[in-house]
């Protein structure tokens, strides 16, 4: 029987379980798997860990109540530096983090990928990194050199969440854009990867995509995918370029509830109240999120 | 087109003294975070040190440093290769990258943080980026920093907040860990360029912008600074360096880089220019 992976964002959600640490792939502002997400926001799920490049899904989720823990290199919107729930949700106090660089975050990913228990490097020594989460060990180099190292450990996904441009209902998927990012690397660390993508198709190895080139914007492989939902401007209001750039009027209103009172309350009220499709229509429909233009930095 | 000196801003002035900072690097990726960093990595690359490898700020790389802000119309990148985070992070590992970035704080040790501010950890006063590449870039490779408002809540007493880039503290060091690829090239403030040249890799002051004085530096800082022997005043930008920068920058976002836009020439009289 061929493979069908497709599945609706709902009955994705319903796969979900409280207390699940969930990667989030993407990067800031960037291919965040936003339809998803939002269906997380509409859902009953709590205590999560997040593990994340940070952007505003980090906010949202904080703002919801959803978030037990946050394992981050960063949390920004970039053109706007500061997230303004992720740092309202950090002020408040209480929060458990496990803050990391960047190049650690991909480590503890590929340790988990290749099944090992942590990945040497020498990022995060002599750092506040290292000095303020205690879990983190080093360890010496048996050979000659005998240097001191930091074990980075394993990040193990329980979920992976993708954004990508293309799947097909096999769970072949590309990524079209400038930067695949890490996401190859919350696939392979996950014991299930759910991908949602702006086009899906029956065969990507078929007609006008089957081409080898074409072929190149593949990371990682279908074995590693669980379910595909098609879910297109589902990146919004981040950016997936080439097909759109980030909404930042959008995500400007988004910023600006964070000073109101009972802000998120109202930005849920106005733009997750109903499915992804009424999302849609109040942010300016399909036509307008695909005409967001894609800005150079 | 004639060059009043009375005209050059002082941003222009840092792009330069930022500039200088790749001098002699040779082939290393120059990274520039921040309109000032990234318009100097594109005139060193333009002048004194054409080996540099440059991005476009996305993925790509480039031999022609790209005019900052929004681009003409059918402007098409030209790539030279291909660089994702994915392999920024092989380049930053391998040690072959002097970055040029803006931390909102740095202590005597040039241990630097853009993370969160406060001495509570758990509950930051103010929660800024995260570490981002800081630990991992200042352990690797080469560092400058930029700090557009030299005062003592960016250069501070004792440590940083949080310490998310690694400098010269011996307490900071693991045993058996190596540090000698930590090095810390220059600061260009405001005020002054400072480098770590001093004993024990102390901080000095190199070279003061025109009309600032050695103890205007050390009152806007939290903690002792030297005096270079060689301490001179910072050069203002030549006509070839500004023509480029002006290329580089065709709308002005130099401008709004330093609160106010001041002159590079601040104690002289500034003539009126016509708005």
């Amino acid at each position: 029987m061929a493979l069908n992976k497709q599945l609706g964002a709902q009955d994705l959600v319903a796969q979900l379980r409280d207390g699940m640490t969930i990667g989030i792939g993407g990067w800031g502002p960037r291919r965040k798997p936003m339809a998803l997400v939002r269906e997380i926001l509409r859902s009953d799920l709590k205590d999560l860990t997040i593990v994340t490049y940070g952007g505003p899904e980090v906010g949202m989720l904080c703002a919801a109540g959803k978030v037990r823990k946050l394992v981050f290199g960063f949390v920004s919107l970039d053109a706007i530096p500061l997230e303004p729930y992720f740092r309202r949700a950090r002020e408040a106090g209480g929060m458990d983090i496990c803050e990391l660089d960047e190049g650690m975050l991909q480590w503890g990913l590929r340790a988990a990928a290749m099944r090992l228990p942590f990945l040497p490097t020498r990022v995060g020594l002599a750092s506040d990194v290292h000095a303020r989460y205690p879990d983190f060990k080093t360890i010496s180099s048996p050979y000659a050199d005998g240097e001191t190292l930091l074990a980075m450990p394993a990040l193990h996904l329980d979920v992976a969440l993708l954004h990508v441009d293309q799947c097909d209902r096999l769970g072949n998927s590309r990524i079209l854009g400038p930067d695949p990012y890490f996401d190859d690397l919350f696939a392979r660390a996950a014991k299930r990867c759910y991908v949602s993508c702006e086009q899906l198709h029956e065969r990507l190895d078929l007609g006008e995509h089957g081409s080898t080139d074409a072929a190149r914007a593949n990371s990682f492989e279908r074995y590693l995918v669980t379910g595909v939902v098609h879910a297109p401007g589902g990146a919004h209001p981040t950016s997936c370029a080439p097909h759109y750039g980030w909404d930042m009027k959008h995500l400007k209103q988004y910023c600006a509830s964070a000073e109101q009172e009972n802000g998120w309350q109202a930005y849920a009220n106005d733009y997750l109240a109903g499915g992804e499709s009424d999302y849609q229509a109040r942010v300016g429909g399909a036509a307008h999120i695909g005409s967001l233009p894609v800005t150079a930095i | 087109m004639a060059n009043d000196q009375h005209d050059i801003t002082l941003a222009e002035l840092l792009i330069v003294a930022c500039a200088e900072g790749w001098r002699g690097d040779g082939e290393l990726l120059a990274s520039g975070i921040g309109t000032i960093p990234r318009l100097a990595a594109g005139l060193a690359k333009l002048t004194h040190s054409p080996e540099l490898l440059l991005t476009d700020g996305e993925a790509y790389l480039i031999e022609e440093p790209i005019p900052l802000g929004p681009r003409p119309e059918g402007f098409t990148l030209q790539a030279a290769g291909w660089m994702p985070f994915a392999r920024i992070f092989e380049c930053v590992w391998g040690g072959y990258r002097h970055a040029l970035t803006m931390p909102s704080q740095i202590d005597r040790y040039g241990q630097t943080n853009i993370s969160c501010l406060g001495a509570d950890y758990d509950r930051p006063k103010t929660q800024l980026l995260g570490a981002r590449g800081y630990p991992g870039n200042s352990i690797n490779h080469i560092n400058s920093y930029l700090v557009t408002s030299h005062g003592p809540r960016v250069f501070v007493k004792g440590e940083v907040d949080m310490v998310a880039g690694v400098g010269y503290n011996p307490a900071r060091r693991t045993p058996g860990m190596r540090g000698d690829f930590i090095d810390l090239r220059r600061i260009v403030t405001d005020l002054c360029v400072l480098d770590f040249e001093g004993p024990q890799h102390a901080m000095r002051v190199r070279s003061l912008h025109p009309g600032v004085h050695f103890d205007d530096v050390q009152a806007a800082t939290g903690f002792e600074l030297l005096r270079a022997p060689e301490m001179g005043v910072t050069p203002l930008p030549d006509a070839t360096q500004l023509d480029i920068i002006r290329r580089l920058d065709p709308h002005n976002l130099r401008a709004s880089a330093l609160r106010n836009n001041p002159p590079a020439l601040r104690a002289a009289p500034r003539a009126e220019v016509p708005a």
